[in-house]
């Protein structure tokens, strides 16, 4: 290899230099980007990367960008959470939350892809940007879109949650309603990048800005004190992500700044989208596509990208993967906010609620260190709490209409001084 | 019966730059063998080792997922269009 990194088939190998292109000429498999790790070796050190930005870009070595490039787009270091309120309901001793509810500057995960993704836009000189979304990859695209002046067309889901929509638009993007689900924007997203010369960073710019992805696993290694878990809980929608957090433990231990271990790897999803979870569950290799039906929208891929590679994680790894329904999601959205003070969005609830399975069927330990990875904020989901809490008659703003409101509340007699 | 197929970039290279094809096809299976009988350079990237259409081919009938309307069963139809799109992108987490 002559650069730091460089795009390779996934399947035949083949080499393809750096280029925004994300499909093989041989044998049509999706590319990813290599990096020459012997070369990373001196500078992916754990003192440069503490002595780095706090944010992402402190692992600037090991993400595809140029080494002189300067970030303009921080995300990324989000805090990592001890669990115990939530771990005392569910079984778990050793319980993390990877708290990406408070991403910047989106409150989601998806701006650490597409600082990545931005950054080999403007490399590869698109004035132009774009994605098929389903919500807070859009909302990520516009706001770093803004911040550096590129022109962006989002496509998204007619049915989209209003917050989502409006999270978009208010940074002047040029957001389109498909009259169909996101496989149907997907699609069209591929034939609009093969007829218009511009940056699509989940089409063309895919490999780059999926490698972004790998900066959760670098900081969850870096914020349990340079070790790696016993088990990992990924929410899945295009199967990504859980194969980008694997890949960040394998470099980091390639380059001696973990020690080796094995990590159980395990896959979230809803119910009603679930055709990864179905394939581990059934011990097939491939994927059977679904139409989704679940209010966990940012994870309703019937025809994941990567849903090949997630199982094959997933299974390499001794792990697992389970889908929860619309019910338990809600519960889960409750159940992490009202323990441990994160308020997520629905993909966080499948998150929860499949890691609470976890416990209850054995498959993860009491005492195992374990990290369940929280992807998005709920305040832009909040539709699904409609109804959930009682909105209660005003109370005077008198004390004793205050202390008689109590007492019913509580049934308990309250002094008045 | 005529259906149309559109031919995605990644395939031009192999077809010498056609992009489109109009096909008397009933079925996927005879798809397949039309546009290798079209385009004999494409058969090696079309297929695996294993003989199989490689697995990150998709095929959309009319913008549906040929695999919800009976993936190798479905019999086209007259005016079908047919498009072929290599290595779906899109999603993440």
């Amino acid at each position: 290899m002559t650069t730091a990194y460089e795009l390779r088939c996934r399947e035949c190998g083949r080499a393809y230099g750096n280029q925004p292109l994300s499909i093989c000429e041989d044998c049509f498999s999706p590319l990813e980007v290599e990096f020459d790790l012997e070369r990373a070796r001196g500078r992916f050190t754990r003192e440069a990367i503490t002595a780095g930005p706090l944010n992402m870009w402190r692992y600037k070595a090991l993400l595809p960008v140029a080494e002189d490039y300067v970030p303009t787009t921080p995300a990324g270091m989000t805090p990592l959470l001890s669990a115990p309120r939530l771990g005392a309901r569910i079984g778990a001793k050793n319980l993390y939350i990877k708290n990406d509810a408070v991403c910047l500057p989106t409150l989601s995960f998806k701006d650490r892809v597409v600082a990545v993704a931005l950054a080999n836009a403007q490399a590869f000189g698109f004035d132009t940007v774009g994605c098929s979304s389903t919500g807070n990859l859009a909302n990520a695209v516009a706001a770093g879109a803004a911040r550096l002046g590129l022109k962006t067309y989002i496509l998204v889901p007619a049915d989209l949650e209003p917050a989502k929509i409006l999270n978009t638009q208010v940074y002047g993007a040029t957001l389109v309603r498909i009259d169909g689900n996101y496989d149907h924007c997907n699609r069209l997203c591929s034939q609009i990048a093969e007829k218009y010369n511009w940056g699509f960073v989940n089409v063309n710019l895919r490999p780059y800005y999926a490698e972004g992805s790998k900066s959760v696993g670098f900081e969850i290694a870096e914020q349990l004190g340079w070790r790696l878990p016993d088990n990992v809980v990924v929410p899945m929608a295009g199967g990504s992500l859980i194969t980008k957090i694997k890949k960040a433990f394998r470099e980091l231990v390639a380059l001696g700044l973990v020690a080796d271990k094995p990590v159980k790897f395990f896959g979230a999803q809803a119910t009603g989208c679930s055709p990864i979870s179905t394939a581990v569950k059934a011990g097939a290799d491939g994927i059977e596509p679904q139409r989704p039906n679940t209010i966990a929208r940012s994870l309703a891929i019937g025809n994941p990208a990567d849903g090949p590679y997630a199982i094959k994680a997933i299974r390499e790894s001794g792990g697992w993967a389970e889908d929860v329904s619309d019910v338990e999601i809600v519960s889960a959205i409750q159940e992490l906010a009202e323990t441990e003070g994160v308020f997520t969005e629905t993909a966080g609830g499948v998150t929860t609620a499949v890691t609470a399975r976890l416990y209850a069927h054995g498959r993860i330990k009491p005492g195992e260190l374990t990290v369940s990875c929280i992807t998005g904020n709920g305040l832009k989901t909040t539709d699904v709490l409609n109804g959930a809490y009682e909105q209660a008659v005003p109370v005077k703003p008198k004390m004793t209409e205050f202390a008689a409101w109590l007492d019913e509340r509580t049934g308990e007699l309250v002094e008045v001084a | 019966m005529s259906v149309k197929v559109v031919l995605p970039n990644a395939f031009q290279k192999h077809t010498n730059n056609v992009k489109e094809i109009e096909t008397t096809a009933g079925t996927l299976p005879d798809l397949v063998t039309d546009l290798e009988g079209r385009f004999p350079a494409l058969r090696q990237h079309l297929r695996g080792e294993d003989g199989q259409v490689r697995k990150f081919i998709n095929f959309y009938v009319n913008e549906e997922d040929i695999r919800f309307l009976g993936n190798e069963k479905y019999q086209f139809q007259d005016g079908d269009e047919v498009l072929v799109i290599p290595s779906i992108a899109g999603g993440c987490c």
